[in-house]
């Protein structure tokens, strides 16, 4: 064998795993699940081809409409006021704040938590009737209410969630600050460029790529947030449709109802989604990034 | 506000200035330290509640116990048709098995894309950065079908064996970047020496690289632990639960009456990922700066 055939084998060997994975559990189940969302299958019966019928039918589907704009204003509202909050922490803390690295593990704590079961139970509590929150403002002369149990509050609950995981994004910021040279500062300090004029002239531009990274990031996993929504609305995305993800309708579809073909005339079109998003954000990016070099 | 400009309109050295130096690290800080109360708040809020007797969950915001109760904790862990303790171990298989699959199979896909040349590296290389980004719900339908038809529903196999296949590429790619960072010079003294490409892997590479093994065990760890939905899908008999799955049966069965022991179990639910995040923080944030992973 020669040398450079000797080098693919041994490489393939090494890439068996993933490959095998790629295909059988990745490409193979895409391809399946892209001709599933063409038929009328129950797990049952053998899929029936319908041609365009699932995807007709989602254009007079009121639920998915609805669940889009809940999704949507999810992501619109959550991903940016969680990533200001993570940027304005991040610059705090990167001042050289004694007890940094304590405030940052503090910070991030809540990265960790915010998926899991155990804190949308919480949420479920502190956001009820006689829930924590009520318990705090009930003294300072506010009404409580059953902020969950209020179609016009749930979403924002859960937004809330959202926020509190800001951690992540703030150790990225972080590292990204860690990257502009101290000179500039201090050069802008000399010319008498104050805080305020220091971040917008500096700090800003120069961190656009890494807000950007988040950016992408956040949205996309914001797009697809489903454990809060389902454990906090018992399952039912309500009240009244309220907290209906995408992914929790996808859910009750194919996995409530055993309709797997329109659930995955679904996940292709939340693929698309994410994927138009993905592209409009590298083409906006043109315009506000700015790269060093 | 006016203290932004005083640097430049007022000598370093006069009084307002020098107060201000003094008194902004200690503004700084109280901020700070509010803000994290607040975030915390809830959770240790949480805690204190499991130890409380029931109606008193509705009634004290405060986290001060006066009246320490631990039967929330026998209660739930004997609440559902299996004690606490099976929800625990299926959790502990669950994730013990996706950690040994993202360590290997990670770890050898990375070698090969970090080090070695081959035709197609650069496409496959595209492919597994394109896998990172994609949405479970994609591929979701069909793997069930496929993992149904095996009969590998209501067990843990559809949790394991995809791990096992290197499907969280985010770790192949954490993995390869690391791999970058180590000095070519090893690899070719090893191979001088007699060492192959398998050798070189193990005795050179696997050993250098056990920071990021040790940033995959904790991530993989912690969301493994956490994930609901993949969970969700596969076990429904009891039996196999895992614990976010047995905690969302909970809520069901007591429709939120027993927030005392709900709470306890939450609590538990929450140890392990508290461990893991206080022995492996250093790991963690290193990942996640390098990765974006969270």
């Amino acid at each position: 064998m020669s040398g450079q055939k000797k080098d693919n084998v041994a490489a393939y060997l090494f890439l068996s795993p993933w490959l095998v994975g790629l295909f059988v559990i990745t490409i193979g189940p895409m391809i399946a699940s892209l001709y599933l969302a063409f038929t009328d299958y129950n797990l049952i019966q053998a899929p029936q081809w319908t041609g365009l019928e699932n995807f007709t039918r989602m254009l007079s589907d009121q639920r998915l409409h609805n669940s889009l704009k809940v999704t949507f204003t999810y992501v619109f509202v959550s991903v940016p006021l969680q990533l200001a909050v993570a940027l304005l922490l991040a610059v705090v803390l990167d001042r050289g704040v004694r007890g940094m690295a304590f405030y940052r593990s503090v910070f991030y704590l809540p990265s960790l938590l915010g998926s899991s079961v155990a804190i949308a139970i919480l949420w479920k509590q502190v956001f009820g009737t006689d829930g924590l929150l009520n318990q705090v403002i009930a003294p300072l002369g506010f009404d409580g209410k059953g902020w969950i149990s209020d179609p016009s509050t749930a979403l924002g609950t859960l937004v809330v969630l959202n926020v509190w995981t800001f951690g992540a994004p703030m150790v990225i910021f972080l590292a990204g600050l860690r990257q502009i040279p101290a000179m500039y500062y201090e050069a802008a300090s000399v010319d008498g460029a104050g805080p305020l004029r220091r971040f917008a002239s500096i700090t800003l531009p120069l961190l656009t790529p890494i807000i950007f990274f988040n950016l992408v990031l956040q949205i996309i996993h914001a797009f697809q947030s489903f454990t809060q929504a389902f454990v906090v609305s018992g399952g039912t995305g309500g009240p009244s449709d309220s907290t209906m993800f995408y992914t929790l309708y996808l859910y009750d579809r194919g996995f409530g109802n055993f309709d797997m073909g329109y659930a995955s005339a679904m996940a292709w079109f939340l693929l698309v989604i994410i994927g138009v998003f993905t592209a409009a954000n590298f083409v906006a990016s043109k315009y506000w990034v700015f790269y060093d070099d | 506000m006016t203290t932004e400009t005083l640097p430049r309109s007022v000598p370093a050295t006069s009084g307002t200035t020098l107060a201000w130096r003094r008194v902004r690290p200690a503004l700084t800080h109280v901020a700070l330290a509010a803000t994290a109360v607040v975030m915390l708040y809830p959770v240790i809020w949480m805690v204190v509640s499991s130890l409380r007797p029931g109606n008193e969950i509705f009634r004290d915001p405060g986290i001060l116990v006066r009246d320490l109760r631990i039967e929330n904790y026998r209660i739930g862990w004997n609440a559902l048709t299996e004690p606490f303790t099976r929800y625990l171990l299926n959790s502990a298989a669950v994730v013990l098995g996706s950690i040994v699959g993202n360590l290997v199979s990670c770890s050898m896909a990375a070698y090969a894309f970090a080090r070695l040349n081959f035709t197609g590296k650069k496409f496959w290389f595209a492919i597994m950065l394109v896998t990172i980004m994609l949405p479970i719900h994609v591929v979701i339908v069909p793997q069930y079908i496929l993992f149904s038809q095996a009969g590998w529903i209501n067990t843990f196999l559809p949790l394991i064996v995809p791990k096992l296949l290197a499907t969280d590429a985010f770790f192949v790619f954490l993995m390869v970047q690391f791999i970058r960072g180590i000095p070519r010079e090893l690899d070719e003294a090893a191979r001088i020496d007699g060492c192959g490409k398998g050798g070189i892997f193990l005795r050179v590479i696997l050993p250098l690289m056990v920071p990021a093994l040790a940033t995959t065990t904790i991530f993989t760890f912690i969301w493994t632990w956490n994930d609901f939905f993949s969970q969700l899908i596969y076990l429904t008999d009891p039996k196999m639960y895992t614990v976010p799955v047995a905690l969302r049966a909970f809520v069901d069965a007591t429709a939120s009456t027993s927030w005392g022991s709900l709470f306890a179990m939450s609590v538990v639910s929450l140890v392990p990922v508290f461990l893991a995040f206080l022995l492996g923080q250093r790991f963690l944030i290193k990942g996640i700066a390098t990765t974006g992973i969270k």
